[in-house]
């Protein structure tokens, strides 16, 4: 087995390459060491002639030994004693070589330092491919080899693998590279995805996140994603099979965001961030391709929605007045979350003229009151998108996030008159047995969600319309990120 | 040079089973009736009972607790061991 880890041989080890002006200079010196009758073992990177000054030489021109034991810098001297390394110097330095060899003195006539190259083993046109090479059986997903004249682009259309748009192709090098950005284990299992219930594992996630575009410290926030969606309180397999809009939001909460380069800003629900971009779809993929969820098969939306693609935001919470969502779900400052809400939109909110709380809380409630249909209450969910111009009429006036829901509660109770099948000349709405004679409120307590993101121009906020909630259908679920 | 890619899929590889067999007549049998609790699923599941039960077959009612979720597995198994058949309702 070529591949597996060389032991490396007792006395002193020497990693050069002849291609490093550091490894020529200290070829004579090496040549000094084995005439000195001491045990030395030279392994040669890139030419098995170089130094000629010693031999016999290994030709390490595979990397094998460089790779499996850390080579950074050529030359570097290793001491080795029972097959295990007890001492190492990079580079050269008259005093660090004298020490390490036992031998005095050594060098002569070479300056007392010159600082190493770099080696072949971590050179970035390499690293890919040798890390694929050595730590491939770290992976354990089916590997699929193309032929040469397939197009890697078109095998994942033509395999089913994409939502539609192309898909980074997931090489075992890049996998590996995604698994960086976690310290779990590869094969540890995240969820079990719906509809087909398998159990997927890490390995399984950063494929997918590959495949959607993700950096590798996206990673977390995907898993926990992954994570979220695959719990009965969220209901990823009733929001699958709906004939409804909706699909799975992700809200991302806590310095983790900042961190990866998520946009809370200019245009958060929209595109150009790969962030928020590609870790939506990274959970969308998860849930097409290991749980088997796709359109026209268990997905049976009438019309869907575009954020079926990827649907993901950061909370601006450096610009909010008011404590982030997670922090209201109970996660402490300062913890990054993920909270995932089954919902589609957005809609808009216009509301340039209100300079006062009481003015703007009632646009709300009055563009609120028509999610879903107007005269249907007690449901379905929404999160509230509250822009930065929107927020500072509520903070100037001092208006808490509780003291917000409050005043929305209270414009939100409804006559029941006005809901019963029938009113207004429309058959939809509420049942009248449910109706007579009292006020219903819109949302149920918990069903409606508060977040602050956004420009920091334009008095628009937005309302992500929700799913059925509560436990008949899908809760907002937060999971924290642990990297 | 060819390109390796790792499966993204959950590689299942389903087990196949047979299915019970069907009942040749609905005279003498227990059926199950499911509502999956759509509005309006009860209209469709009273005129159903009606029928069935008029070609001499024992109604058995149940109700999933909602029709976002799939059926609890208690639910499933006790159908499974009371009855022969089960027809389950999708309205709105």
């Amino acid at each position: 087995m070529i591949d597996a880890a060389p032991r490396l041989p007792d006395g002193l080890v020497a990693v050069v390459k002849r291609d490093c002006p550091t490894c020529v200079l200290v070829a004579p010196v090496l040549g000094q060491i084995a005439a000195g009758g001491r045990a030395l073992t030279v392994y040669s990177q890139d030419d098995p002639e170089f130094p000629a000054e010693v031999a016999p030489r290994v030709d390490d021109h595979e990397l094998v030994m460089s790779w499996h034991h850390h080579i950074q810098t050529v030359p570097t001297l290793l001491r080795v004693e029972n097959g295990a390394e007890v001492a190492r110097t990079e580079g050269w330095s008259r005093t660090e070589w004298e020490q390490l060899a036992g031998v005095h003195p050594l060098g002569a006539g070479l300056p007392p330092h010159r600082p190493g190259c770099g080696s072949r083993s971590v050179d970035p046109a390499l690293a890919d491919a040798l890390r694929a090479r050595f730590e491939g059986d770290r992976l354990r997903a089916r590997r699929i080899e193309l032929g040469e004249i397939e197009d890697e682009f078109e095998t994942a259309f033509d395999r089913g693998w994409t939502d539609g748009l192309p898909v980074v192709p997931p090489t075992p090098a890049r996998v590996l590279r995604m698994l960086d950005g976690t310290r779990r284990a590869p094969d540890e299992i995240v969820a079990v995805v719906p509809p087909d219930l398998v159990p997927i594992t890490v390995e399984k996630v950063a494929i997918n996140a590959v495949m959607a575009g993700c950096k590798p410290e996206y990673l977390p926030v995907v898993l926990a994603a992954v994570s979220a969606a695959c719990t009965d309180t969220f209901n990823m397999h009733g929001l699958l099979c709906t004939t409804y809009f909706s699909g799975p939001v992700v809200i991302v909460n806590g310095p983790i965001a900042a961190r990866i380069g998520m946009n809370s800003g200019i245009n958060c629900l929209g595109q150009g961030n790969r962030a928020n971009a590609t870790i939506g779809r990274a959970l969308q993929l998860v849930v097409r391709n290991v749980g088997g969820g796709l359109p026209g098969g268990i997905d049976r939306a009438t019309l869907g929605n575009p954020g079926k693609y990827t649907f993901c935001f950061a909370e601006d919470e450096a610009g909010s007045p008011w404590e982030p969502l997670s922090v209201e779900r109970g996660f402490a400052a300062g913890t990054s979350t993920v909270s995932l809400f089954a919902g589609h939109g957005p809609s808009s909110i216009v509301d340039q003229i209100s300079r006062t709380p009481e003015s703007l809380v009632r646009t709300f409630a009055a563009k609120l009151r028509a999610t879903h249909h107007p005269k249907l209450v007690m449901g379905m969910g929404a999160v509230l998108v509250i822009s930065p111009e929107h927020a500072r009429v509520f903070a100037a006036a001092g208006w808490s996030k509780a003291r917000l829901h409050r005043e929305l509660d209270a414009l939100l109770a409804i006559d029941g008159a006005a809901l019963a099948r029938g009113a207004d000349g429309i058959e939809e709405g509420v049942p009248a047995a449910l109706a007579a004679g009292r006020k219903l409120p819109k949302f149920r307590p918990g069903d409606l969600a508060i977040v602050h993101a956004g420009g920091s121009a334009g008095m628009f906020s937005a309302i992500i319309e929700g799913w059925v909630s509560g436990d008949r259908g899908s809760q907002l679920t937060t999971q924290e990120v642990i990297s | 040079v060819t390109i390796t890619l790792l499966d993204p899929t959950g590689e299942r590889r389903p087990t196949e089973r047979p299915r019970a067999p069907r009942p040749q007549a609905l005279a003498g049998q227990v059926v199950a009736l499911l509502d999956i609790s759509k509005p309006r699923g009860d209209v469709f599941l009273d005129r159903l009972a009606a029928l069935v039960a008029a070609r001499g077959a024992t109604v058995r009612r149940y109700t999933k607790p909602t029709f976002t979720k799939p059926a609890p597995a208690d639910l499933r198994r006790q159908i499974a061991q009371d009855c022969h058949a089960v027809i389950e309702a999708l309205a709105d």
